[in-house]
């Protein structure tokens, strides 16, 4: 499997590869990791005439969490927030999930920035970081503007980011009460059947906050306000799941492919919603 | 006619430059340009784990890498570990408790071994099958596989309890 003919570039600074794109215009696109791009390079569904290794760009890895606030650079990776004491302590989930995307040769390549950037509706970071507010920072020709994750995704593979911006950070609020991020795939390294990511606060039995978000159930993530909001108020007893189910239903749209039809997967996501909304709430 | 650029990089130890198409991956530079042909090809399409070699400290699938990428790099592939007169204790080991029946995915499953013994010295079973899960074989069923790198990990434990 050989890949159209393309011109490579490397540079060092973000000058240099906005330099590039506002010269080639939708014929460049930046590559991170590559575990999305490449292999869509390979089977010939992606043609770019022009690659932008982000690599060597100074300033785009790293996590720091300051004040209750998390960053993190687009070039991180899976790896790296494994890794991180200070952010497995600041964002548990973040962990969480990123030990449930793909592989470990996989995990050492594939970056939050490719992963949130690419839109692609199997990608785990997108639904995370609208569960968790996240914000995202692009860079264009114009300078830096901040989009919520919650507005950032329009279809499959469309999102809100300009052909001649760069994503080069996720930022957001370190959370607290329970959380989990739960996800159904049929083997390692292939993407959810269904995945959910939940958040829940908890003061004395009740449920004061909660923010649930699904993935690979609609051509973009969901972000499900309602079913975060049926769980509000009670004490997360059967009827209020029940509830948040059937909210949660009420917000997706998946598809029928190889993973199953569209029955199943509805199936699918009320299981793994269930047991994210227990786990979670037994955390809180 | 793509440009063709100008590639560095350090494979098992040893300096090689030469002149190559960005699009050319990782996994055709090893095997057909250097004819190093440790990294097998299995799956091409980041499945499989067969291509696995360590770049620049990181397991990777050298099917999902343009050689553009891996410019300046230093690469270690399974020839890089052992030889036919001194194997790897992973190599020795895989020999010993039969890590393996056809053997095409065993360089890639010693040389992701090897790394994921580097990260964790002393793994439980559970971690070696977790650390080794990007890494397919169709033979074994996987229980020697682990049996083996269990059996390497504590002989390099004791190997280096002894220089102690």
């Amino acid at each position: 499997m050989i890949p159209a003919a393309f011109e490579y570039h490397r540079p060092t600074d973000m000058a240099g590869v906005l330099a590039v794109l506002a010269e080639h215009g939708d014929e460049a696109r930046v590559l991170a990791g590559g575990h999305s791009l490449i292999p869509m390079m390979k089977l010939r569904m992606a043609d770019v005439p022009h690659l932008i290794d982000l690599q060597d760009v100074d300033g785009l890895s790293g996590i720091t969490v300051e004040g209750g606030r998390v960053r993190i650079g687009a070039m991180t990776t899976q790896s790296d927030i494994i890794g991180h004491a200070a952010l497995a302590e600041a964002a548990p989930i973040m962990r969480e999930a990123s030990l449930q995307i793909a592989d470990p040769q996989v995990r050492y390549m594939g970056t939050v920035g490719g992963n949130v950037a690419n839109g692609d509706p199997g990608n785990d970071m997108p639904g995370l970081m609208q569960c968790l507010d996240a914000t995202f920072l692009l860079v264009g020709p114009d300078g830096e503007r901040e989009v919520q994750a919650r507005g950032f995704y329009e279809a499959a593979y469309m999102t809100d980011r300009a052909d001649d911006e760069v994503l080069v950070a996720v930022a957001f609020d370190a959370p607290s009460g329970g959380y989990a991020y739960e996800k159904q795939k049929r083997k390692i390294g292939d993407y959810a059947t269904a995945a959910a990511a939940v958040l829940l606060g908890k003061d004395g039995d009740t449920c004061t906050s909660a923010s649930i978000a699904m993935t690979n159930l609609s051509d973009t993530p969901v972000w499900s306000e309602a079913a975060g909001a049926a769980l509000v108020g009670t004490s997360v007893d059967a009827a209020a799941v029940d509830a948040a189910v059937a909210a949660m239903l009420g917000d997706i749209d998946p598809t029928q492919d190889n993973r199953g039809p569209i029955e199943f997967k509805r199936h699918a996501a009320a299981v793994i919603l269930r047991r994210a909304i227990a786990r979670a709430w037994d955390r809180a | 006619m793509a440009k063709k650029m100008h590639i560095q990089m350090t494979v098992n130890g040893e300096a090689q430059e030469f002149l190559a198409e960005p699009r050319e991956l990782l996994i055709h530079t090893l095997r057909e340009r250097l004819n190093i042909t440790g990294p097998h090809i299995g799956c091409e399409t980041s499945h499989c784990g067969a291509c696995t070699v360590t770049l620049n400290g990181k397991s990777v699938k050298s099917c999902t890498m343009f050689v553009a990428q891996a410019n300046g790099a230093e690469v270690t592939t399974i020839e890089g570990l052992g030889s036919p007169d001194k194997l790897h204790v992973l190599q020795e080991a895989f020999k010993e408790h039969h890590g393996l029946q056809c053997g095409f995915c065993t360089p890639g499953m010693i040389t992701r071994a090897s790394k994921l013994l580097e990260e964790i010295p002393n793994p439980t079973e559970e971690e070696v099958r977790f650390g080794m899960a990007g890494n397919l074989c169709r033979c074994t069923g996987y229980q020697n596989i682990v049996k083996s790198i269990l059996a390497a990990a504590a002989e390099m434990n004791a190997a280096k309890e002894a220089a102690e």
